[in-house]
């Protein structure tokens, strides 16, 4: 029992070790710099820091530029998260379907999207929906629909980075959806049929009931990485036009790393993990309320 | 149902009502199967329209793909944009760092992540679940939270734009901890216990008994391990204050910004930097999905 012990503390030191220095120490630190006003010259000097409480969030909630940055990626999340959901839910059915041929290669090209280089792909789809020669709009242009300027007003830029979360994302949750859907036992269809129940109906009130834990995994995990909304309009659209695509955690880069007002930062990181965690706990207590 | 009559011959005129229902069935059935695999392949090309055009594209000459009428193929194959990558713009340079962030990342981390992931599987110790308890907590915290004290952190140990600055933080993961926990624990202790009564050390049996056994995790985790180091943008962005380390994905986003108006180029640049993990995907996807299976309903 005594050799157990040692010989576990030997497996777990480096493991450990890495995730209380490398995580949970800034985790704790994060907490304390965002109530300092850590700056530019805390940078070259720690003795210019000083306490200032919640001044940082106080000042952050007067802000403009936050509010925006913080509703903007509420969008994001609240239209985009719920879409890639239905789009992989909808590609799954597909992919299950018993009449479907393939399966494997639908699966695999479907899926193929989630394993690209978000930056690379991002780059692709500037391109894609570039208003004369980008592709979206000369389809549009053979329907006879004038395309916008996607990423250039500030009307579509949001969409346009939405549709693209949807193409690059929904591949995960497709997979999860049909391990989901496979675990739904074969004779609750069976008894439903026998009560005469159509294909709607069946859809209705056999395979979404069964699906709910699903729903509750991908719900929560499209969430936290919709929040964290960064990569996309970096590339695409530097949080503009007008700032309608500024996003909380490229305010958070921005503040940070390019003026160095890191106190101000983690307060917006912080922020930021509370509504994360909120956005968590309500789809917990829906799905415990169904 | 009685709209239409089955066209048959005279000499099969009396059909059986049974027989005829279960024909207009089958048509129905047939009808129905192509209109879902019109819906599956028109999804098929939606999503595989983006990368095809990146392809495509990225094999144009220069100005091509901006000029009217808009074509979907080049006019002839040209690898100018591919030269000027690996020449002028030296990313081949960042295709080295990728690598070395990326191997060096899931190397040891699946080394020390195993070990872990052993010791809270098979092991008994005081405080065992706590501990373990505890480790799942973090990963409902997202990175952003500890990014800038990480930040400092690096920089007092003058590990900011280095390789290895990229590194450290990926070297122990709780989800990978936790994937290879939940499947050593179908590992049979009886096994570990024969080992230990033929005096095989603990390092013994971690080492020529357990890591065997836990092969196919292994895999699955270190395609994993792999492909999202290839592709993390943010974390390399800030700490790789230089561009003699950049990565392919903080070099793409670099370039989109000086050479925007390159469409040739920088869709040889993506095509550069996506290739390596869609084919390692193709390769391994077995693996790859089953692991994200597994994660899923565990988790």
């Amino acid at each position: 029992m005594r050799s157990e012990t040692r010989a576990a503390l030997l497996f777990l030191a480096p493991a450990l070790t890495l995730i209380a220095v490398f995580f949970f120490l800034p985790v704790i630190a994060g907490f304390a710099l965002s109530v300092t006003d850590f700056d530019i010259y805390s940078l070259g000097n720690y003795h210019n820091i000083r306490f200032i409480a919640l001044q940082n969030y106080g000042q952050l909630l007067h802000n403009a530029t936050f509010w925006t940055a913080l509703l903007n990626t509420l969008y994001f999340s609240v239209v985009g998260g719920p879409l890639t959901v239905a789009v992989s839910l909808a590609a799954a059915l597909l992919v299950n379907a018993r009449l479907a041929r393939y399966k494997p290669i639908f699966r695999t090209v479907y899926f193929a999207p989630v394993v690209t280089t978000l930056v690379a792909v991002a780059v692709v789809w500037r391109y894609l929906y570039h208003p004369r020669f980008g592709m979206i709009n000369l389809a549009l242009a053979r329907l006879g629909i004038h395309g916008p300027d996607w990423l250039g007003d500030p009307k579509y830029a949001m969409p346009a980075i939405i549709l693209l979360a949807v193409w690059k994302n929904f591949g995960y949750n497709m997979i999860i959806f049909i391990a989901g859907l496979q675990a739904v036992p074969e004779e609750l269809y069976e008894a439903a049929r026998i009560d005469g129940a159509g294909a709607w109906k069946q859809f209705r009130h056999v395979t979404l009931p069964m699906l709910g834990p699903t729903f509750l995994f991908v719900g929560i995990v499209t969430a936290i990485g919709y929040l964290q909304l960064f990569a996309e309009p970096y590339v695409m659209t530097r949080g503009g036009p007008l700032d309608r695509t500024l996003s909380a955690v490229m305010l958070m880069y921005e503040q940070g790393f390019r003026w160095w007002r890191m106190g101000y930062a983690a307060a917006i990181a912080l922020m930021l993990f509370f509504v994360i965690a909120a956005a968590t706990a309500i789809q917990m207590r829906f799905q415990e309320k169904r | 149902m009685n709209g239409e009559s089955p066209r048959v011959g005279p000499a099969f005129q009396p059909v059986p009502s049974e027989d005829r229902l279960e024909s207009l069935s089958h048509t129905r059935v047939h009808g129905r199967a192509i209109l879902l695999h019109v819906a599956l392949v028109s999804g098929a090309v939606l999503t595989l329209f983006p990368l095809l055009w990146m392809i495509s594209a990225s094999f144009m000459a220069s100005g091509e793909a901006t000029t009217y009428p808009p074509h979907l193929v080049p006019h002839a194959a040209s690898f100018d944009e591919y030269r000027q990558l690996f020449t002028r713009l030296n990313i081949g340079r960042a295709f080295f760092s990728s690598t070395v962030v990326a191997v060096g990342v899931t190397v040891l981390s699946l080394l020390f992540n195993s070990m872990a992931g052993y010791a809270f599987a098979k092991l008994r110790f005081r405080g065992r679940e706590r501990i373990f308890g505890i480790l799942l907590s973090a990963l409902v915290i997202p990175a952003q939270v500890g990014m800038l004290p990480l930040f400092l952190l690096l920089k007092e140990m003058h590990l900011v734009n280095t390789y290895w600055g990229v590194i450290i933080p990926g070297l122990a993961s709780v989800f990978g901890i936790f994937l290879i926990r939940q499947f050593m624990l179908s590992i049979p202790q009886e096994l570990l216990e024969a080992a230990r009564i033929d005096g095989a050390g603990e390092l013994r049996i971690y080492w020529s008994i357990v890591m065997p056994l836990a092969r196919p995790i292994l895999a699955t985790l270190a395609i994993f391990t792999f492909m999202s180091t290839w592709n993390d943008f943010m974390w390399p962005l800030i700490v790789l204050t230089d561009q003699s380390h950049y990565t392919l994905p903080v070099t793409i986003a670099s370039l989109v910004g000086e050479h925007a108006q390159d469409v040739e180029l920088m869709m040889a640049g993506s095509v550069v930097t996506v290739l390596p993990v869609l084919a390692l995907f193709l390769f391994l996807q077995r693996y790859y999905i089953a692991g994200l299976m597994m994660g899923s309903v565990k988790g």
